[in-house]
């Protein structure tokens, strides 16, 4: 029987609706001490005292650990997967409120969490720094000195730069621009901005260290538990092999669990005290941990009398707050897609990563894209009205088709854009009439269109092991968050060895068993791993057919795996181990022009159409219709696909409408679900999911990953649907009811006063 | 923060007591008992994912002061699939796929059992009403009303 293909449900179905799935906050050691942590009250300080006296005298505690104590381990604890920046507790100054100053330890969570809060930390406040922008000139400098962690060549030149708070500047040069925005009819530009909001999955960050005899094991919650090991052997200065991370189910993860989160803390506390550590956030910590990029996008394009955008320059500004975290890498490899899935052959493309005084941002289901699709798609829509042109026909006269180079230079290939776009457009029957509702409830509708490259260069390596009795076992380090990685790489293993995809097994990462994996972030696994995984199993084939050979069973019958180890062994006993990496090739972009014609391995492509209503009145806006489509290849598990790019859709309608994380003078005011909205069940408008036919050729069996895709269209189509209702333009996010009514007495003339 | 009670009550069907300090809330207490599908998340009970039926209604565990439970009955979700066999809820969360992480599930899940109790055949309005209270981060949100239609039907 078929096995890629089929709509079987996830394989740990039963552990999840039981409840006894297992995560790490179900995990106790004995003689386990929980740590808590005590966080910075400013923004941006030098640490004058750190007083513990008192808390250490509360009945319980057993330890308080400060950036100090920890010095004493480890002679450089900072660490960070592009710059070795962050202190795994602070040492001299703070950079933003909630940074981990101390932790107390004690056997009972309750009585850490009194102590940490008798601790007493006195800061020679600093000036602080909070808008990206503000953040490119240097009157406040968020860190002395940059130190690149040598993983990135793209970020080695700015070793030991001072007096800056820019983490990268990415620069990308495609044709002659200003002859181009010279020659065109006309020449439009636009400022476009997104806030700062955050992954908030139910299962907050947690993570145990346990010292164990010449290793030390990390059991986390962690999207790259290779990562992990090489960071903290590296802490450390211990081989690798003295590092042992688990990692089982994971309650979410969007982004945030990537790279070092808790871990470098539980690791040094545990070396420290020599007993297992665990450290649970709650969830108003995880406002201090990590978020996604604020940004400032200037987008202007020349366009000529056809339609066609002749040039466009990109000016992208993305907040990175008080630690690099993997922001970089998103300046970059989102950076290089500013200008949109659109065929330009004059593009500059300037995209800056800067330090300031918030909780650092890094990575949350897109890697930047949505905060560029929200900018060049809302400009897009401007656009169109401007020349008046039909928004999804100015689309069709831009878009790139197949085979065109992309602004890096890079071919299109296996993309299917024109076919995302038509997708949405029939299905929201866009040559239709429309009903456009009358006196206070006016409707509109508006579409949106977005592409991604995936992660390059990364490696993936995958073992599958047929025992004697031929039952299977999958050993990848890829974690399965609920996106369906283990069941699609099942199916993968069945349909190579001729198995149900229910009777493979899948072996959760334990670094000292499954073998490297960059991580499970960026859509990257069902690609790459999904490669290693393909291949692994057709090693394992091979070298069952040569098993049969040296059995002297003859060629090409078709033994059961059983009958083969039997023969050859004499009894049941053996085992076949096949395994294979996957590497895809790369070639890095230019230093000075930023080009590279091989920047990816693959595309994605992801797009939305939206019908809402607008309430004159009160400015609240309501989606009555919203459709997702996607290319993503062809489908492994089309029902979990299906459910990946729906959850995508409403986790960037919370980003779109409600999701705001307010800073007022550094602190965070609203950090907690009660004050900061996420998507309920009654916010959710009715639906279409839409994947559309299309083969990934290097893809394992046509497929490419999704999890991100349903993200990109969702924030402008509504913008632009709003657009279309009532004549005003939301240029920020999120787009609240006080948004939309302050535009709406702008625009009568009546505005509303400032709060 | 001392101060221990001991108190009598009844864990899915069995008598049991503990000894419990006054300040542990009742996901603390179903630790105890090895019980972990009702999980703390936001700590302020505006998630469900710490969700226990307490004398047959719904409670946030991290809410809900352990001693309050002395002389009740207290039904996790672990109670759901006794003898092995998944209740008609559980199941068509599993056809319905009306779950990603897994992390809130059982807290639907034990939501799902109360309104088919009160409202055997529910509107999607109702629906919507009675788990608002319930959240998902990967918004599994329309397979769950989805599978509350399939449970309802065959319920």
């Amino acid at each position: 029987m078929k096995q890629v293909g089929r709509e079987i449900p996830r394989l740990e179905v039963r552990a999840k609706v039981t409840g006894r799935a297992d995560y790490v906050h179900n995990l106790r050691l004995p003689g386990m001490l929980y740590g808590k942590v005590a966080r910075a009250t400013v923004p941006h300080g030098r640490i004058r005292r750190i007083d513990t006296a008192s808390a250490q005298k509360i009945p319980g505690v057993h330890r308080v650990i400060a950036g100090e104590d920890i010095r004493k381990l480890i002679a450089e604890p900072y660490y960070g997967p592009a710059f070795h920046d962050q202190p795994i507790l602070a040492l001299n100054k703070v950079r933003h409120v909630g940074e981990p100053v101390a932790v107390v330890l004690a056997s009972d969570p309750h009585v850490a969490e009194r102590a940490a809060q008798m601790i007493a930390v006195e800061y020679d406040e600093l000036p602080a720094v909070y808008d990206e922008v503000a953040a490119m000139q240097p009157d406040v400098v968020v860190h002395d000195m940059l130190k690149p962690a040598g993983t990135f060549a793209d970020l080695k030149h700015l070793k030991g730069r001072t007096n800056t708070n820019v983490a990268l500047d990415y620069h990308l040069r495609r044709g002659d621009l200003d002859a181009a925005m010279a020659r065109a009819d006309r020449v439009v530009e636009h400022t476009f901005k997104t806030q700062q909001c955050l992954h908030l999955a139910l299962e907050p960050f947690v993570s145990v260290a346990e010292p164990g005899d010449g290793v030390l094991t990390i059991h986390t919650s962690s999207q790259t538990p290779s990562f992990v090991r090489t960071e903290i052997a590296r802490l450390f200065g211990w081989p690798e092999n003295r590092v042992r991370v688990k990692v089982p189910h994971l309650g979410g993860g969007f982004g945030a669990k990537v790279y070092v989160k808790l871990e470098a803390l539980v690791a040094a506390l545990a070396v420290l005290v020599r007993r297992p550590v665990k450290i649970a956030l709650t969830m108003e910590e995880q406002f201090y941990m990590i978020t996604k990029h604020p940004t400032t996008f200037r987008i202007k394009s020349g366009v000529d009398r056809d339609g066609k955008v002749v040039a466009r320059a990109c000016e992208v500004f993305w907040n990175g707050g008080a630690y690099a975290d993997i922001g970089p890498r998103v300046t970059q490899k989102s950076g290089f897609t500013a200008a949109g899935p659109y065929d330009i052959d004059n593009i500059n493309i300037d995209s800056y990563e800067l330090y300031t005084n918030r909780t650092p941002a890094g990575a949350l289901r897109g890697f930047g894209i949505p905060q560029l699709v929200w900018a060049y798609e809302s400009h897009s829509d401007l656009l169109a009205r401007e020349l008046g042109i039909d928004p999804v026909e100015f689309r069709r006269r831009n878009v790139l088709r197949e085979g065109r180079p992309q602004a890096s230079g890079t071919a299109m290939k296996d993309a299917a854009i024109a076919q995302v776009l038509d997708a949405i457009a029939a299905r929201m029957g866009w040559s239709k009439p429309f009903d456009r509702g009358h006196g206070t409830m006016r409707r509109g509708r508006g579409i949106a269109i977005g592409f991604k490259a995936s992660i390059s260069p990364t490696t993936s390596v995958a073992i599958v092991n047929v025992s004697a009795d031929g039952s299977t076992t999958l050993y990848t380090s890829t974690v399965d968050m609920g996106q369906g990685s283990d069941t699609a790489f099942a199916q993968m293993v069945a349909e190579i060895l001729d198995l149900a995809a229910e009777d493979v097994r899948v072996v959760h990462p334990d670094t000292d068993v499954t073998p490297y994996d960059m991580g499970t972030l960026g859509s990257r696994s069902l690609f790459h791993m999904g490669n290693a995984v393909r291949l692994a199993a057709e090693d394992a084939r091979d070298k069952l057919r040569a098993l049969a050979a040296e059995a002297g069973l003859p060629e090409g019958t078709n033994y059961p795996p059983a009958e083969i180890f039997k023969k050859r062994y004499g009894m049941q006993a053996g085992n076949i181990i096949g395994t294979a990496s996957f590497v895809p090739t790369y070639k890095s972009p230019n230093a000075q022009t930023g080009l590279s014609d091989n920047v990816t391995p693959f595309w994605m492509i992801g797009g939305a159409g939206v019908e809402v209503e607008v309430d004159t009145e009160t400015g609240a806006v309501r989606v009555t219709k919203l459709v997702n489509a996607a290319d993503c290849g062809t489908p492994i598990n089309p029902a979990i696909a299906r459910t990946q790019l729906s959850g995508a859709a409403i986790m960037q309608l919370g980003f779109t409408l409600s999701e705001d994380m307010r800073l007022d003078g550094g602190q965070v005011t609203n950090a907690s679900l009660a004050d900061y909205k996420i998507p309920g069940i009654r916010d959710i408008p009715p639906m279409e999911n839409v994947l559309v036919e299309a083969e990934q050729h290097s893809g394992p069996f046509g497929a490419k990953g999704l999890g991100e895709s349903g993200t990109f269209g969702v924030s402008p189509a509504i913008a632009n649907a709003i657009h279309d209702a009532v004549g005003v333009r939301i240029t920020s996010l999120p787009i609240t009811a006080e948004v939309v009514l302050r535009a709406l007495r702008a625009q009568a003339g009546k505005p509303l006063e400032d709060e | 923060m001392s101060n221990m009670r001991t108190i009598n009550f009844t864990l899915n069907g069995q008598e049991v007591s503990a000894d419990i300090e006054p300040h542990r809330n009742l996901v603390e207490l179903l630790q105890r008992f090895d019980l972990f599908g009702a999980r703390e998340s936001c700590g302020q009970g505006l998630c469900g994912c710490c969700t226990v039926l307490v004398d047959g209604k719904a409670v946030s565990g991290c809410l809900y002061f352990a001693v309050w439970v002395d002389g009740k009955s207290v039904t996790t979700v672990e109670s759901l699939d006794a003898e092995g066999v998944l209740s008609i809820v559980q199941q068509a969360f599993i056809e319905c796929g009306a779950f990603q992480c897994g992390f809130c599930t059982p807290g639907f899940v034990l939501m799902v059992h109360q309104l088919l109790k009160e409202h055997p055949s529910p509107s999607d309005d109702d629906i919507r009403h009675y788990l608002s209270g319930n959240l998902c981060r990967c918004a599994a949100y329309p397979e769950i009303i989805e599978a509350v239609k399939v449970a309802a039907r065959r319920a």
